[in-house]
């Protein structure tokens, strides 16, 4: 008895000391910016920095737009590779890994060679249309958590009978995906968002190299150049992560038409 | 002209043909069953009907009109599935309601049809629940008014029983019946039960391999089906195997025992091979004397069911079932005991086709 408890606990130990204590540690540095007594000082600092409020809405909104590009790209795709074309799966799937393989810097070279202000289509021409090259950019970043989320979520319907059902009631596509497919993935598709919001609120490479004033490059100019106000940067981006993935859980269980 | 007509159709799915040439006239108001074991082609009907699939050659036409080439929405079909699919995020007033939606009716008309839905199923209290709150028999109830609340020209049934438990099964085919008479809709209703299909349909179709076999009444297909397979899929009918020994008296030549059917051979001359059927309920056990025509064989299985026993007679190469009332006072038959079975010379069916 005694040896088959003690390794899952000491691998459970183990992996909380492995995360927990660099996070207290960050956390403690964070709270010394005012010599001898612990404070939140680095925290007001930070959210008072108009660069902070700047960078941040602007990664805030790059990452709701990046979802809803995302949900009607990923949506529909899933939807129709899953009803018509199941013997495009694994291709389609394969395409949606690929930003996991690819690292992110060599996608945004490729951007940079494709679109540059000299090329047909000059999309890093005006500040504007880099935003949307961004967006693009990080649909696709995205795509390998917002696909797994999307598609699986459809499996756990029965996507044909439901979409036969409304078709044969006089509903068009559009309303059968509106209506019908998108509020029975709702958990799917949310968890996907939470994922996405997540990984573009971080995300430096693309910004940075696409010279966009995201949050991103913003916490490594603080990083370079402060003491504790990037420990409280860090604190901040976790609580974010973890608020995303808390939402998650409360969405899940909060979806009509299903068991609690 | 009927109200559905289906002219030909054939549906070819890659090298299988699954539909091979099926012609079907449906009155209105009348319920059609499709009958037939799995794979026989059923759901494929049906689903060509609604316009699910597109059939590879041949003709559908509603009221006259060829909607053969028309997608599933513009047909105004009211189908029902054997997994309910009623909307999961949805209440049930709101999956009734979607029809109405989807064609753009006024509020209060939508409010007053669900309730009329509602009433028509009996289940005026669950409006405001989901689907997961209901039993399965009540989801397909809720079903059957989704798809009847866009007053459909045609319902559509895909074995909407089979995932229901017995006794549920029987009384919600007995409601879908009133139901469809209540309204006067025309029904085509698939399934392979044959108890359904004969307390349910004004006619059965029975099919057989993407064919179909027969075409009638229940009472046609029950009493006099026309080929084997109808014979051995409906009830539990006994197939004897014969050889014709004069074809002008109707003379049958049965494990080597003669018997004579009032009933002609259908064509078949002297020395022809040909299989009869007779119902369980045709046979007595003893010796008949005047026309009647005598088996002899012995009993090779008795299965005691409680009110009823039922025998197993074998002759020589065929056999037949029969029931017996179960009487206490007398000792039951035994098997290996020799024993006579007797039945009327009109109670011999004769079967289309060569045996085997
Ligand atoms: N989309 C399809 N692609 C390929 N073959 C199909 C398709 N749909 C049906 N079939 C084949 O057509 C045949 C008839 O199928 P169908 O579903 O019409 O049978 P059924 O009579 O409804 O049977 P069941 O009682 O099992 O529902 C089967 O052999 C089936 O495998
Ligand atoms: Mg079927």
């Amino acid at each position: 008895m005694k040896s088959t408890r003690f390794f899952p606990w000491f691998g459970f130990i183990f992996g909380a000391v492995y995360f927990l204590v660099p996070l207290i540690a960050t956390f403690e540095f964070s709270l010394r910016m005012q010599r001898g007594i612990y404070s939140f000082k680095a925290y007001q600092v930070v959210l008072a920095d108009p660069n902070f409020q700047a960078s941040f809405s602007y990664s805030a909104i790059i990452a709701v737009l990046t979802i809803i590009v995302g949900i009607a790209l990923v949506v529909p795709t899933a939807y129709l590779v899953q009803l018509k074309l199941p013997r495009l799966r694994p291709v389609v799937e394969f395409m949606t890994l690929l930003p996991l393989v690819v690292p992110a810097i060599v996608i945004v070279f490729g951007y940079l060679r494709m679109y540059n202000s000299s090329s047909w289509l000059p999309m890093t021409g005006s500040a504007r249309s880099t935003d949307l090259l961004l967006i693009f950019a990080y649909v696709t970043l995205s795509l390998p958590y917002m696909y797994r989320s999307v598609d699986t979520a459809l499996r756990t319907i029965d996507i044909r009978t439901l979409t036969e059902a409304a078709q044969s009631l006089g509903s068009s596509w559009p309303r059968i995906l509106i209506q019908v497919i998108l509020p029975n993935i709702r958990v799917g598709v949310l968890s996907g968002a939470f994922l996405t919001f997540a990984i573009v609120i971080g995300e430096f490479t693309m910004a940075s190299l696409l010279n966009r004033p995201a949050f991103g490059p913003y916490m490594q100019l603080i990083g370079a150049n402060r003491a504790y106000e990037p420990a409280a940067l860090a604190v901040i981006a976790f609580a974010i992560t973890w608020a995303c993935m808390g939402l998650i859980q409360i969405v899940a269980s909060f979806a009509p038409g299903q068991k609690r | 002209m009927a109200f559905l007509s289906i002219e030909r159709i054939t549906k070819t799915f890659g090298t299988l043909t699954t539909v091979k040439g099926v012609d079907l006239a449906v009155e209105r108001g009348e319920f059609v069953t499709l009958l037939g074991p799995s794979g026989c082609g059923k759901t494929t009907i049906l689903r060509m009907i609604a316009g699910f699939e597109t059939p590879t050659s041949g003709t559908i036409r509603i009221d006259g009109k060829d909607v053969t080439g028309l997608k599933p929405h513009q047909r105004n079909i009211g189908m029902v599935f054997q997994a309910y699919a009623l909307f999961p995020n949805m209440t049930v007033a709101d999956n009734i309601a979607f029809g109405l939606k989807v064609a753009h009716k006024s509020a209060s008309e939508i409010a007053s049809r669900v309730k009329e839905m509602l009433d028509l199923i009996k289940l005026p209290q669950v409006a405001d629940r989901y689907p997961y709150q209901l039993s399965g028999g009540q989801q397909q109830r809720v079903a059957l008014a989704r798809a009847l609340a866009i007053k459909p020209q045609i319902l559509l049934l895909d074995e909407p029983l089979s995932a229901l438990d017995a006794k549920i099964r029987v009384s919600l085919r007995d409601e879908i019946r009133a139901v469809q008479r209540q309204l006067g809709i025309t029904t085509i209703f698939v399934t392979h039960d044959q108890e359904e299909a004969l307390s349910m349909s004004d006619r059965i179709c029975v099919m057989s391999e993407g064919n179909i076999e027969q075409l009638g009444t229940p009472f046609e297909i029950y009493n006099y089906p026309k080929t084997r397979f109808v014979a051995s899929f409906i009830g539990t009918l006994n197939i004897l195997n014969g050889k014709v020994s004069d074809s002008a008296e109707g003379r049958i030549l049965v494990d080597g025992q003669e018997i004579v059917t009032s009933r002609g051979l259908k064509g078949a001359g002297t020395g022809d091979a040909l299989a009869v059927a007779l119902r369980p309920e045709a046979l007595s056990i003893g010796r008949a004397n005047g026309s009647s025509n005598n088996l002899e064989g012995t009993i090779d299985e008795v299965h005691f069911l409680g009110s009823v026993v039922r025998i197993r007679v074998r002759f020589k190469d065929s056999a037949v079932s029969l029931d017996t009332f179960n009487r206490p006072n007398a000792a039951p038959p035994e098997r290996g005991q020799p024993i006579t079975v007797n039945f009327g010379r009109e109670d011999i069916l004769v079967l289309d086709g060569v045996a085997n």
